[in-house]
C-alpha cells in the first residue's frame, strides 16, 4: 500500500457511485480540486493536467467508518499506534475510526482527547475519540463529560469493561444528556461472566473451558435499555451476540427507547465451533456465540435493528495468543478483513444487497455519532472508499497493516477488495498499483 | 500393535481401537509389574520430559515409574508461575527442551488446551497428564481397565459419575473413553456442579444418588474441592454428603456388588466415607496399580518402543 498526497486536480472516471436515496450504483465521474469535489456527472473531459484515475468496475463509496478500534497508544503502542492503526484502516477501507478509552493512561479528560486529536492530525484517516464513562475506568465516578465533549470526545464508553453499579450507569447515561453524546455500552454482566473465556454451552462443556454465558450479556443490555428508558439518554450497545440481546433491542426501539446497536463482522462469521482448536485467536469478548445466535444478529441487521457494522479491531502482540486459552488476551484485529468478510458472507453467500452493508458502515454511523465526515456531494472534502466488488483474493499476512496479526482470517478466501481511499487530501493505493 | 493417534492429548475422538490397544497393552504391562524385576528395556534410548505446571504427586510418580519401568531417560521439569508468564514460560520451556531432542512429553497444566498447544511447537509425543478442567486421558484409561479387569468388559455396563462434574479433568475423559467403549454413563451431582449441555455428550443426569446406586454397576466418586464451597458452589460440606456422598448406609441398602472408584486424593467423610473407601466393593488401589502399567502403555505405544 502507498499512501500519497492527493494531486492538485483529479478526475475520478467511470466508478460507480453509491447512490443511498435510489438504492443503486451509478457510472459518473468526481472532478476533484485540492481534495474538494467540484463537479459530478455522467462524463467529465479533463486535459493533461489533472490526473486521472480510471475506476471502471470499481464502486465509489463515502470514506468506510469504523466506531470502534483500538489503537492502543498511549501505553500498548508494542501492539498498535495511531499510524499503523490508520494504515489497518485506510487497507480496509476505513476514513474515519473512533478510538476507545482503554489506554495507558485511559482517555478519561479533555488532555487526553486532545493528545489523541494532536497525534492524529497529520495522518490521513481521522481518528475521533471516545473518551471513558467513568474516571480511570474503573466503574465509579463519572468522568467531565462536558469538557471532555467541548474537545471533541464523540461518545463515552467504558469499553472493555461493564459498569457494573447500576446508579453510577445511571447517573452518567442523565449527565449525557447534556453534552449530547451516546453512551456506548460494553453489556456483560461482569459478575455472571465470572472470567468466562468462550460462550458457555455444551462446546465450552467439551472443551473444559470456563463459560462466559449469553445471559451475562442479556441482562446488561436489558438492564441499560431500562436505564436508557427511564433516563432518556441515548445508549449505543457496542458488539452485540446473542438472540435474545438482538430481541430486547429490537423491542426497545419499537417502544421508542434511544438505543442503537453494532454488530462485528466476527460476531457474524465465526461461532463458538471456532474454539474447538484451541486457537487463542478466536477469544474476543463477548465471546463468539452459536448458529442461531448468527441467524439472529443477520436478522437484526437485515430488519434495520442492528444499526451499525463495527470492528472492535483489538489488536495485540503475538506472545500474548500464542498461548493458552485461558491466558491469552481478548479480542482480534478486524479493520483490513472486515469489508472482505461482509461481502463475502453476506452480500455473496446470504444475498444482503451490498448497499445495505455499506449503510452500516457509512451513513448509520454518521447519523448517529453525528460525524463531521461528508458525502459525495459537490462542495464537500473528497472522502471516498473504492473498491472490486467482484475481486476475490486470499488475506494473508502481507495484507495486515496493523503492528499485531492476531486474526483467524489469515488464509481465508474473500470477495470484495478496497483499492483506494482519498481522505484529508491524501490517496492509498494498494496492490502497488 | 500402533496407534492412529500421535499424542495423547484427550479420548474425545480417540477410537475404540486404540483405547482397545493400550488396555490390552497395559494388561501385559501389568504382569511385568506382578514380577521381581520389573523392568523392561523397550524405550531404552529415549527421552521423556515430564513437564508438571501444576503441583501433582499421584500422576507424576505414576508416569515417573512407569517411564522407568520402561527404561526410558527421563528430566523433571516443575514450574510453579502465575499469569502470562505461565503461558510465555510455556512456550519458552518447550523449545529450550525441544533444543535437547526429546521423544516424549508429558504434560500437566492448570489451562485447557495446554497439550494441544505444546504439539504445535514440538516434533516429539505429547501425553497429556491433565490441562485444567478438561481432560486427563490416562486416569480414564486407567478407570476404565480396571473397569475391565473387575467386571470383564466394559460394553453394556452403568458406571455412574458422582460430584463436582464441572471443575473436573476426570469426568470428561471418562465420559468420551466409557461411551466410545459402549458403556453407559450417568452424572450425579449438585445441579452447580452439572455443566451446561452435558447431555449431548450422550449421558444421563441424575439428581438423586439412591437412584444412581440403584442402576449402577461401577460408581466413580469425585473429590469435591473445599474451596468451591466458598464459591458458593455448595451451600455446605454437610448439605453435599447427606444429598452426595457415598456413605456407608447408602451402600448398605444396595444388595448387588458396586465397583467403587476414586481418583483420590479423596475427602474421607465428604464425598466418601473411609468404610465405603476401603470396602469390598473398593477397587481404590487397583486403580493406583493400573495407573502405572496404563502409563506404560501409553508411552510404549506413542514412542514407538519395542517389545522385550
Amino acid at each position: 500500500m502507498k499512501i500519497k498526497k492527493l494531486e492538485k486536480k483529479v478526475l475520478l472516471k467511470n466508478g460507480l457511485v453509491v447512490d443511498f436515496d435510489n438504492r443503486d450504483f451509478i457510472k459518473k465521474d468526481i472532478l476533484i480540486i485540492d481534495g474538494k469535489i467540484r463537479e459530478i456527472k455522467e462524463s467529465i473531459n479533463v486535459g493533461d493536467d489533472y490526473k486521472v484515475y480510471d475506476l471502471k468496475g470499481y464502486v465509489i463509496s463515502p470514506g468506510f467508518i469504523d466506531v470502534h478500534v483500538h489503537f492502543r497508544e498511549p501505553g500498548y503502542e508494542n501492539a498498535e499506534t495511531l499510524e499503523t492503526g490508520s494504515k489497518a484502516a485506510l487497507a480496509g477501507g476505513f476514513s474515519h475510526v473512533f478510538c476507545m478509552p482503554n489506554t495507558e493512561p485511559p482517555i478519561d479528560n479533555a488532555e487526553m482527547v486532545k493528545y489523541v486529536y494532536e497525534r492524529s492530525e497529520s495522518l490521513p484517516i481521522n481518528i475521533y475519540p471516545i473518551a471513558a464513562i467513568t474516571k480511570g475506568r474503573k466503574g465509579q465516578e463519572i468522568t467531565e463529560m462536558a469538557e471532555i465533549a467541548e474537545f471533541g470526545a464523540m461518545a463515552f464508553s467504558d469499553d472493555g469493561s461493564y459498569v457494573q453499579n447500576p446508579l453510577v450507569m445511571r447517573l452518567a447515561m442523565e449527565y449525557s444528556k447534556l453534552v449530547n453524546r451516546p453512551i456506548v455500552d460494553h453489556a456483560e454482566d461482569e459478575l455472571l461472566k465470572d472470567n468466562g473465556v468462550m460462550n458457555e454451552s455444551e462446546v465450552s462443556t467439551r472443551l473444559g473451558l470456563k463459560g462466559n454465558p449469553a445471559v451475562a450479556e442479556e441482562i446488561a443490555v436489558y438492564r441499560d435499555i431500562a436505564l436508557a428508558k427511564f433516563t432518556g439518554a441515548h445508549i449505543h450497545i457496542a458488539h452485540v451476540t446473542t438472540a435474545k440481546a438482538v430481541e430486547l433491542i429490537r423491542k426497545a426501539k419499537a417502544e421508542g427507547v434511544k438505543v442503537t446497536a453494532e454488530v462485528t463482522p466476527h460476531h457474524l462469521v465465526l461461532t463458538e465451533d471456532y474454539m474447538i482448536d484451541f486457537d487463542a485467536n478466536g477469544k474476543v469478548q463477548p465471546p463468539l456465540r452459536n448458529k442461531k445466535d448468527v441467524e439472529a444478529l443477520i436478522e437484526g441487521l437485515k430488519d434495520g435493528t442492528i444499526d451499525i457494522i463495527a470492528t472492535d479491531h483489538a489488536p495485540h502482540p503475538i506472545e500474548t495468543k500464542e498461548t493458552t486459552i485461558n491466558e491469552a488476551s481478548s479480542g482480534m484485529i478486524g479493520l483490513e478483513s472486515a469489508f472482505g468478510l461482509l461481502v463475502t458472507h453476506l452480500v455473496h453467500e446470504r444475498k444482503i444487497p451490498l448497499i445495505d452493508i455499506l449503510e452500516k458502515i457509512t451513513i448509520n454511523p454518521m447519523k448517529i455519532f453525528n460525524i463531521p465526515a461528508s458525502g459525495i456531494e459537490v462542495g464537500k472534502e473528497a472522502n471516498v472508499t473504492i473498491f472490486d466488488s467482484d475481486e476475490w483474493w486470499i488475506f494473508k499476512r502481507e495484507n495486515i497493516y496493523s503492528k499485531s496479526y492476531n486474526t483467524p482470517f489469515i488464509g481465508c478466501e474473500l470477495l470484495g477488495k478496497v483499492k483506494h481511499v482519498i481522505n484529508k487530501n491524501f490517496i492509498s493505493i494498494m496492490d502497488n498499483e | 500393535m500402533s496407534l492412529s493417534i500421535e499424542h495423547l492429548l484427550g479420548l474425545d475422538g480417540v477410537p475404540k481401537e486404540d483405547i482397545e490397544a493400550i488396555l490390552e497393552t497395559a494388561f501385559s504391562f501389568r504382569e511385568v509389574l506382578e514380577r521381581p524385576i520389573k523392568k523392561v528395556p523397550s524405550l531404552q534410548g529415549k527421552t521423556v520430559v515430564n513437564l508438571f505446571f501444576e503441583p501433582s504427586t499421584r500422576t507424576r510418580l505414576s508416569f515417573e515409574i512407569a517411564e522407568k519401568r520402561l527404561s526410558a531417560d527421563i528430566i523433571n521439569f516443575s514450574a510453579s508461575v502465575s499469569s502470562l508468564e505461565k503461558g510465555e514460560s510455556l512456550k519458552d520451556t518447550v523449545q529450550n527442551i525441544l533444543a535437547m531432542k526429546v521423544d516424549g512429553i508429558v504434560i500437566r497444566h492448570s489451562d485447557p488446551g495446554a497439550a494441544k498447544l505444546l504439539t504445535k511447537f514440538v516434533d516429539a509425543a505429547v501425553i497429556n497428564a491433565g490441562d485444567g478442567t478438561h481432560e486427563h486421558p490416562t486416569q480414564a484409561l486407567l478407570d476404565m481397565m480396571s473397569i475391565k479387569e473387575k467386571l470383564g468388559t466394559l460394553e453394556d455396563i452403568n458406571v455412574a459419575i458422582v460430584g463436582d462434574i464441572k471443575h473436573s479433568r476426570v469426568a470428561l475423559s471418562n465420559i468420551f473413553g466409557l461411551k466410545t467403549m459402549g458403556a453407559n454413563v450417568f452424572l450425579c451431582g449438585p445441579p452447580t456442579f452439572i455443566p451446561v449441555g452435558v447431555e449431548t455428550l450422550g449421558v444421563r443426569v441424575l439428581k438423586d444418588i439412591d437412584e444412581v446406586l440403584e442402576i449402577a454397576d461401577v460408581v466413580n466418586v469425585l473429590r469435591i474441592q473445599r474451596e468451591r464451597q466458598g464459591r458458593g458452589y455448595i451451600p455446605s460440606l454437610r448439605e453435599y454428603r447427606a444429598r452426595f456422598g457415598l456413605t456407608k448406609e447408602r451402600l448398605d441398602k444396595i444388595k448387588r456388588r458396586l465397583v467403587i472408584m476414586h481418583p483420590g486424593p479423596m475427602n474421607r467423610g465428604v464425598e466418601i466415607d473411609s468404610e465405603v473407601a476401603e470396602s469390598e466393593h473398593s477397587i481404590i488401589l487397583h486403580q493406583v496399580l493400573n495407573g502405572v502399567a496404563v502409563r506404560m502403555a501409553v508411552l510404549f505405544l506413542l514412542l514407538g518402543g519395542k517389545k522385550e
